[in-house]
């Protein structure tokens, strides 16, 4: 009875669907439920801005965590963000279209290397080079932002990719009719007509970058303290939980999951700016 | 060579796509200050002969060319020559208007501020007035110029993007299907600016639109499947054509 099948199939897909919106609908609940109340009872203003952490001491600011957390993303950004523009731009504009059938897959196979790997060339390769080249232990500030931004390449690359092949074809021809140069071209009219994808690409990568916890927890050190220059060690948020997860409890564990919450309230806003950075441009079309 | 100046001169070119020939050694000279029209059916190479005169075909992978097109006695697809410096020479309108958007302003200001010539930059409102006066359309956006383009009418944006042309001052003007995406009344206006056009610049102009190349061309060129049938004047063309392909085109028996 194709009928029946079709209706039971439809039925199972259904669950399926919804058993992934729960999960992420669980979560979020639990984070919050488990968080929330913590931020309350010590204090927003002293959980978020003072800079004891001090679990056994009962002291739990998070305010280092918040600093390096921004510092090794703006890092990664610094470097990712031109990098993966420069990239998708040369990919378009200036190779022809077989060999960026060729390459764009492979740098999005980056985006499969487990994170971990990324983490291990950090601690073999990287951290080296920095603590000869440039002093410092080397775990540090600038080796988490160097990781970080070979790893949201392929996000940027990819989506800005996607954003410039929309960009009219006949937006080109005009600027190259006008006898402006390829360059020009670029930058006159692709990329302002693209920008908004762009954006979204760089800010999509940006929540990657916020939320990555292995290969930074390996490459930065993890010292507790607000860094006074690149190359010292540094800990993120969530590296800070990562860390203390295992053997945390009571307001501890507590103090560990309204850190969760902090990060889920950046990841979304992160998130949801994106995806209206991204309407915008389905507007104006 | 003095009479040779500005002159255009299409000499056994030929344009392969991979394997496909797709023009046939076509050989025309095309006069200046006139209109010469390009026509034929759809698919016959007329875009691609168009293109091939401000070397817009090499966008495209797999293009190769043959033979030589002069302009002012020089090979376009000599090495020595500039490619970006001939689009300033060579102007083109495209199918459907396609401005920037930008401002109305900046679409006509655009060649100029790419280009080097000094002079016009230090000169660019009166450069981007002078091109809209060119191309009829000032009037109706000298209160608007810092408004986007892409809020006007499409015959005004195909206007705009005649005088976004016009603007880096070129010596021919290139026009693929121009009024095709046009409603009549803004082809009309096309068409009588084509007209006013031709006292300054050479014009050749791609149409499927029979009627209108016998209206605005002094000469036309009769294209099919990438060899040129027939040129010659436009009214000898249309009244009295030599080809017995040609005479059944313009008689509407295929095309």
């Amino acid at each position: 009875m194709p009928v029946t099948s079709e209706k039971i199939m439809q039925r199972l897909l259904l669950a399926v669907a919804f058993s992934a919106l729960s999960a992420l609908l669980l979560i979020a609940v639990f984070i919050i439920s488990q968080g929330l109340p913590f931020i309350f009872r010590y204090g927003f203003r002293e959980f978020l801005f003072s800079s004891q952490w001090n679990p056994q001491a009962g002291k739990f600011g998070i305010f280092p965590m918040v600093v390096s957390t921004l510092w090794v993303t703006l890092g990664a950004m610094a470097i990712g963000a031109p990098l993966g523009v420069a990239g998708a731009v040369f990919l378009t504009e200036f190779v022809p279209r077989t060999v960026m059938r060729i390459i764009k897959p492979s740098i999005e196979l980056l985006a499969g290397i487990p994170s971990v790997v990324y983490g291990f060339i950090g601690v073999m390769v990287l951290a080296p080079l920095i603590r000869d080249h440039l002093g410092g232990p080397g775990l540090s500030l600038l080796a988490g932002s160097i990781i970080l931004g070979i790893m949201i390449l392929p996000t940027i690359i990819s989506i800005s990719i996607d954003s410039i092949m929309a960009v009219p074809k006949s937006y080109r021809e005009g600027s190259l009719a006008l006898g402006a140069t390829v360059w020009q071209t670029v930058r006159m009219v692709t990329l302002p007509a693209a920008r908004s994808g762009i954006a979204a690409s760089i800010i999509l990568a940006m929540g990657r970058a916020v939320g990555e916890t292995m290969a930074v927890i390996m490459v930065t050190g993890n010292s507790v303290k607000i860094p006074g220059s690149a190359l010292e060690p540094v800990r993120t948020l969530t590296a800070n939980i990562a860390l203390e997860m295992g053997y945390a409890t009571g307001m501890h564990r507590q103090a560990l999951f309204a850190t969760g919450v902090v990060l889920f309230v950046v990841i979304m806003i992160l998130n949801f700016s994106a995806s209206y950075v991204m309407r915008q441009r389905k507007a104006r079309r | 060579m003095e009479i040779r100046e500005n002159r255009l001169e299409i000499k056994d070119f030929s344009l392969y796509y991979h394997r496909t020939k797709a023009l046939e050694e076509i050989s025309m000279d095309i006069p200046e200050k006139k209109v010469t029209a390009i026509i034929g059916p759809s698919g016959c190479g007329k875009s691609t002969l168009l293109r091939s005169i401000n070397r817009m075909n090499e966008m495209i992978d797999g293009v190769l060319t043959e033979g030589r097109i002069l302009l002012d006695a020089e090979n376009i697809y000599d090495r020595s020559i500039d490619v970006v410096e001939l689009r300033r020479k060579v102007g083109m309108v495209f199918q459907r208007p396609n401005p920037f958007p930008k401002s109305i302003y900046e679409n006509v200001a655009f060649g100029v501020r790419m280009g080097e010539n000094k002079q016009a930059k230090g000169r660019l409102e009166e450069v981007v007035e002078r091109s809209l006066k060119e191309a009829a359309i000032w009037d109706e956006v000298k209160d608007r110029l810092q408004r986007s383009a892409m809020e006007l009418s499409g015959g005004q944006q195909q206007r705009v993007c005649i005088a976004r042309a016009l603007a880096v001052e070129p010596e021919v003007i290139l026009m693929d299907e121009p009024a095709s995406a046009l409603d009549p009344i803004a082809t009309a206006k096309i068409e009588e600016l084509i007209f006013k056009l031709k006292e300054k610049y050479t014009i050749v102009i791609v149409t499927h639109n029979m009627q209108q190349a016998a209206r605005v061309s002094d000469q036309t060129a009769f294209l099919m499947l990438g060899k040129l049938i027939e040129y010659g004047d436009t009214a000898t063309i249309f009244t009295n054509p030599k080809n017995k392909t040609t005479e059944e085109y313009i008689t509407g028996r295929f095309g």
